[in-house]
């Protein structure tokens, strides 16, 4: 291998290794950028800062001031928890079905139930406002909490159903030989394998809640503001400094969760399938 | 439940609750969205087909249709000429380098799309980090703009969406036998030959899965084509919320929602199809 190093092998080593360098450096670029622009002390969001100072963090902290970031950043959590356990019951439960049946059947409702992660969620987002204001519910956290659930089950589907196919059908076999009733088995030999699964899966669904947009945009009203959907507003009316502080708020906070779901249920060994 | 889960060869019934809970929640919303596409009043009284014929017999909203597949296509483009690289170092990284890669892959899926949204209006204004590149390398004379342009808008997808991209492709190729790339190179074969004939057709399912799910959410980006894009440039998303929550024509709104919906549902269809046919093709 190494005895010949012609022209198109070492082009190939260039043009394949500079652009996965380009790909690296515009996936990361943009973090580092937000980070360094939040600890900026001046009113603009010029880039480099010409000095630092922690004063929007400050504003963004003042309980007064950015009452409204508080409550949206309060419902978005509130939102998230609760469809994300809506979405690993139901997500795990289907996922055991899945995993039982080969039928045709079973796999089309596999792709039915996947299917929100291909649909365009601004058109489902729609569909969700109108259908709640036909049956003359007003937007509350109820039906975001519903519609959400709905948009990120999939990543629980795929995770858990990732890791039963792992799971070798001789150990509740062995079970079963043994003695051991179905509940039994499923609750000392199945979940314990299964549970890193379900958890990867539970934390990028809250993730994807927190972040979901289309939903939020249509859902939202005076008694369910979500961050994203005020953050938005920040951006689009005048450029408050105090996005970036969130923003940063936001990138500790998952580089934390990461790490820590990286340390408990190996969580990117998990998402890479 | 207990009965569910100790009762025998009855599993089916555990998808019970999500298929309900996706009648309730998924396909009744959608299926309300199509029947209101179908009036012709603001009201919702007349049902007709007026709308749909105002729509389609209207340029403009051809070219935002054709503009809104034209865009995901461009960031497809876009994540397969950066992200299949990224893939290929990946696969060739040691253990540790895999590590930090997949980490710094993962991470920016995990922050908020309005957090990077928001990073790319610092980085591409006029007096942006990238601007201020250009201008101290000389490589121009004045700022160029970048926000409110499709240039912008892509680079920006292309950073949103490249993990989609390349979180298939690394699962994918991490399944090929390394031994069939040694025996190619064993064979003779040059670095570029065993890349096109061995490395991309075997992991072409890879490929399918990340331009599907690239260019599903790069057609749906509303935040990210309303901010970068701004008003100048009109995407389909950005009809449907200003139809709907600004001025309030909800058959209007479900038209272009539905056109969303099904041009984007074909377009990925037709793609698997090929993809499909070339694997038969290519026998793998």
């Amino acid at each position: 291998m190494s005895r010949r190093n012609s022209v198109g092998d070492i082009s190939h080593t260039v043009v394949i290794g500079g652009l996965a360098a380009f790909a690296l450096l515009i996936l990361v670029g943009p973090v580092v950028v937000v980070l360094i622009t939040s600890l900026t002390d001046s009113p603009t969001l010029r880039f480099p800062p010409t000095g630092f100072s922690l004063q929007w963090y400050e504003k963004l902290f003042d309980p007064v001031a950015s009452r409204q970031i508080h409550r949206a950043a309060f419902n978005s959590l509130e939102v998230a928890m609760w469809a994300a356990a809506a979405a690993a019951l139901f997500g795990t439960c289907a996922a055991l079905g899945l995993a039982g049946t080969r039928s045709r059947s079973a796999r089309t409702l596999d792709a039915v139930f996947m299917s929100p992660l291909i649909l365009p969620g601004i058109a489902f987002g729609l569909a969700a406002l109108m259908y709640f204001s036909f049956l003359g519910l007003r937007p509350s956290l109820m039906l975001m909490i519903a519609g959400h659930a709905i948009m990120i089950v999939p990543f629980v589907l795929r995770t858990t159903g990732a890791s039963l196919m792992q799971l070798d059908p001789s150990l509740s076999e062995c079970a079963a030989s043994l003695g051991s009733s179905r509940l039994y088995t499923f609750r000392r030999i199945t979940l314990p394998i299964i549970l890193p699964g379900i958890a990867a899966g539970t934390f990028m669904a809250f993730m994807a809640s927190i972040d979901n947009v289309p939903v939020s945009l249509f859902l939202s009203g005076p008694r369910s503001d979500m961050l994203p959907i005020r953050l938005w507003g920040m951006m689009e009316s005048t450029l408050d400094v105090r996005v970036a502080a969130v923003s940063g708020v936001l990138i500790v906070s998952v580089l934390v969760l990461m790490l820590l779901m990286e340390r408990t249920v190996g969580l990117t060994k998990r998402l890479k399938g | 439940m207990l009965r569910l889960l100790t009762g025998r060869g009855q599993q089916w019934q555990l998808m019970l609750p999500l298929a309900l809970a996706f009648m309730a929640f998924f396909a009744a919303p959608l299926f309300i969205l199509f029947g209101v596409s179908a009036f012709d009043d603001e009201q919702i009284t007349q049902p007709g087909l007026q709308t749909w014929a105002g729509f389609l017999g209207d340029p403009f909203y051809w070219r935002v249709t054709g503009n809104t597949l034209k865009l995901g296509a461009l960031t497809v483009a876009a994540t397969v000429l950066i992200g299949y690289p990224l893939a290929v170092v990946y696969m060739r990284s040691s253990p540790r380098v895999q590590r930090i890669l997949i980490f710094l892959i993962i991470m920016p899926v995990l922050l908020s799309v309005v957090v990077r949204t928001f990073a790319w209006m610092v980085i591409l204004g006029r007096e942006g980090v990238l601007n201020q590149a250009l201008l101290a390398l000389g490589l121009t004379a004045a700022p160029l703009r970048f926000l409110q342009t499709e240039l912008g808008l892509i680079i920006s997808l292309t950073q949103i969406e490249l993990p989609m991209m390349v979180l298939p492709l690394i699962s994918v190729m991490s399944r090929i036998d390394d031994s069939l790339h040694d025996a190619s190179s064993a064979l003779g074969a040059s670095s570029w030959r065993t890349f096109f004939r061995v490395t991309v057709p075997l992991s072409l399912p890879g490929l399918i899965a990340g331009c599907t799910l690239v260019f599903a959410s790069s057609t749906t980006a509303f935040i990210s084509q309303s901010v970068i894009g701004g008003n100048r440039l009109v995407y389909l998303p950005l009809v449907v919320w200003q139809q709907s929550l600004v001025v309030y024509n909800w058959p209007l709104a479900s038209v272009a929602a539905v056109m969303l919906l099904v041009s984007v549902t074909l377009c990925i269809a037709v793609f698997m199809l090929l993809g499909r046919r070339s694997m038969r093709y290519l026998n793998v």
